[in-house]
């Protein structure tokens, strides 16, 4: 699989809730797991079904409408607050997102969605609304993210705006290289700042 | 451009010239190098690990074929998943018992020495790193844990990070790592009585929000920080991820020096001596600059309590849960969605609120400070009827400690049970959950929806408050009856 990633163009899935916190993108019960897989299916699990149960599915939470679907997820502002539970990217990620956009992201939540190319793409209050009138007036609404030119587009009205991210990680991310591969190979370097560290 | 920084910032400013936060002087000796419009590679001292955050990270190690790179520089326990009674029977769980036997596996095949069930050291990460000398003031730590903040109290550098950094770390002791902005809050003058560090951190948040901190490290100081125990201390910093901070820290002092003195793994002899002079070190200079301040007079804050389904959401007990006029117009639907999740209702007063279950416990208060803090409050006294209280030390020691003090004869006459260390109803990943729609009040630090069981309701406070509630059955201003 390639994980590099570069332009996306998508349908939306809107999620108009602010201070989504991880325990509500996986609670605590489903991280039990000593894998990597199989988040996705318990991925805003308390919101999605009544009671816990699979069968019984909340009919007015987006993921349940089939109005609804795409690679990229729209939220309010201060997503993935609260726990560094790297399995709320996991989740994400294996329901099939590539890209998270909101006008805030929590730190740590922005640094294991990266770590596992799944791009955060702030944007400004004003164009996160613009994204979600546009979805509301027609669900088959489509963005396209293009990480090169840090740009995010409203395709219908070809309304713009650009986002930040550190290079480093544009070119982790453009490229699908880790941070691990990049530590590994300075091995002599850390093993040098050690000597005089611990002296 | 890579930039040795042992002796001077990264702009050429030699350390000890003045200027320099306490938070720069941590960060600056760490930087192995700086990737060039990039992040910098941060040395981690030490690194915590549970066996929730740590499994797929040894898997990662195992797939590259390659071993933890400083065994030595890991403290491991099982915490987040363990039951609290019986803790001697195989855990029942069996999704959690495979978890916690995977950190055994792991830990040894790696060299990582264990605190696992059962030794005399298990407990909370945050509560025994700091219980064995482990933390210590100038380092880097971290943990696949946001609450790994709490060891900040020590005047260090820690932070919570996901499984792929963990794995980074297990790898090569280090993080890509990118300069957080610096906030300093002042907290000045004398807390009010039945007023805990709890109480000032959770007026703090409610201040600034929930997010309010987002990006910053935030360095606590003042006069009544000051005073204040290093149980204390690490409540407040433990909080600090609940603002939205990368960190938090105080710089540490005489309280610091004494609590860690002739703890397992604080240093001795010549060593002690070295590291206590860098130690002294470790403050903001006087000329330090931060990007934001904020001053905070201690004598405003009151025994506090949240409302809400997030730690922002928190009043003095005295005052009414905020009116929908109260609250600005375009919060206002997230606003009724949690109050309706709470079953509260908008303008009425929190005191007097029906308590079902009492949880004094997780790493934010559930030291044997804590402990004693309840234990002194209760003495003699009975719980309401209706009323279950579970106390959950943070540890071994503070069991046994809290045993030998004789505060589990206080618990028992008054109707608390006394349990054994873990995170417990804290995030309900073990069998210790609230049940839906029933009302905890928690000493713990999280009020999101679900997270002490689905659809249960969480009430933030300090131990005294949750104390006061045990005792009446309702949400009780300590105040009135101390
Ligand atoms: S006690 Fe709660 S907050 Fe602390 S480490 Fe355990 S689960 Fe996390």
């Amino acid at each position: 699989m390639s994980k590099a990633i570069n332009i996306i163009t998508s349908t939306i899935v809107p999620l108009h809730n602010e201070n989504v916190d991880t325990d509500q993108i996986i609670p605590a019960r489903f991280l039990k797991a000593t894998s990597r897989d199989g988040f996705g299916k318990n991925l805003f699990r308390d919101w999605r079904y009544e009671n816990d149960n699979e069968a019984t599915p909340k009919k007015d939470f987006v993921l349940n409408n089939a109005l609804y679907a795409g690679k990229i997820l729209v939220a309010g502002k201060n997503f993935g607050c609260g726990s560094s539970r790297e399995h709320a990217a996991w989740a994400i990620k294996d329901a099939g997102f590539d890209v998270v956009v909101s006008s805030f992201f929590a730190d740590i939540f922005k640094n294991n969605a990266l770590n596992n190319f799944l791009l955060p793409v702030v944007v400004s209050d004003e164009f996160l609304n613009r994204i979600f009138e546009a979805v509301e007036n027609n669900p088959s609404t489509e963005l396209t993210v293009n990480l090169g030119e840090q740009s995010i587009t409203l395709n219908e009205t070809r309304a713009t705006e650009t986002f930040d991210i550190n290079n480093y990680k544009k070119t982790c991310l453009l490229n699908g290289f880790d941070d691990i591969d990049y530590l590994l190979n300075i091995k002599p370097e850390i093993e040098t700042y050690e000597k005089e560290h611990f002296n | 451009m890579d930039t040795a920084t042992t002796n001077k910032d990264a702009q050429g400013t030699p350390l000890g010239a003045g200027g320099h936060t306490l938070f720069d002087k941590i960060w600056n000796k760490h930087i192995v190098k700086t990737i060039e419009g990039g992040p910098s590679v941060l040395y981690i001292d030490k690194h915590l690990i549970h066996e929730v955050t740590s499994p797929q990270a040894f898997a990662g190690l195992d797939k590259r074929g390659i071993k933890v790179f400083r065994p030595k520089q890991i403290v491991a326990t099982a915490d987040h998943n363990v039951p609290t009674l019986n803790q001697h029977l195989p855990i029942k769980e069996e999704l959690s018992r495979l978890q916690v036997e995977a950190l055994t596996t792991n830990c040894a095949n790696h060299g990582v020495e264990l605190y696992g069930l059962g030794h005399p050291y298990q407990g909370i990460v945050h509560v025994i790193g700091p219980e064995l000398g482990f933390t210590q003031p100038g380092m880097t730590i971290v943990c696949g844990d946001s609450h790994t903040s709490t060891h900040g109290a020590f005047g260090a550098i820690a932070f919570g990070i996901g499984t792929s950094e963990v794995e980074m770390v297990m790898a090569t002791q280090c993080l890509l790592q990118s300069k957080p902005k610096l906030m300093r809050i002042n907290v000045e003058g004398e807390l009010n009585e039945g007023v805990v560090s709890k109480d000032i951190v959770l007026y703090i948040i409610s201040l600034i929000s929930a997010s309010g901190a987002t990006g910053y490290a935030v360095e606590f100081a003042g006069s009544a920080i000051k005073r204040l125990s290093m149980e204390a201390r690490m409540t407040i910093c433990n909080m600090s991820i609940e603002m939205g901070a990368r960190c938090g820290l105080i710089a540490p002092d005489e309280t610091t020096f004494s609590y860690i003195k002739g703890r397992e793994f604080a240093p001795k002899g010549e060593e002690w001596d070295k590291k206590l002079a860098y130690w002294k070190t470790l403050f903001s200079d006087a000329d330090a600059k931060f990007d934001t301040e904020i001053t905070i007079d201690a004598k405003d804050i009151e025994p506090m309590i949240t409302y809400g389904t997030n730690p922002g959401m928190g009043i003095g007990v005295s005052q009414h849960i905020p009116a929908l006029a109260e609250v600005e117009a375009k919060e206002q639907a997230s606003y009724e969605k949690a109050l309706q999740y709470m079953g509260l209702e908008a303008g009425s007063n929190i005191k007097g609120q029906k308590v079902d279950y009492v949880f004094i416990g997780s790493c934010t208060n559930s030291r044997i400070e804590d402990l004693r803090m309840v234990a002194s409050f209760v003495q003699g006294k009975q719980k309401a009827s209706g009323v279950e209280v579970w106390i959950v030390p943070g540890s071994k020691q503070v069991e046994a400690q809290a045993i030998a003090e004789g505060l589990d004869k206080v618990f028992e006459i008054a109707g608390f049970q006394l349990r054994q260390p873990g995170c417990s109803a804290c995030l309900g990943m073990n069998e210790d959950k609230i049940p839906a729609g029933k009302y905890c009040i928690s000493t713990s630090n999280r009020n999101f929806e679900g997270r002490q069981g689905p659809n249960a309701r969480t009430l933030l406070a300090s131990p005294l408050t949750a104390a006061a509630a045990a005792i009446t059955g309702v949400v009780s201003d300590v105040r009135e009856l101390i």
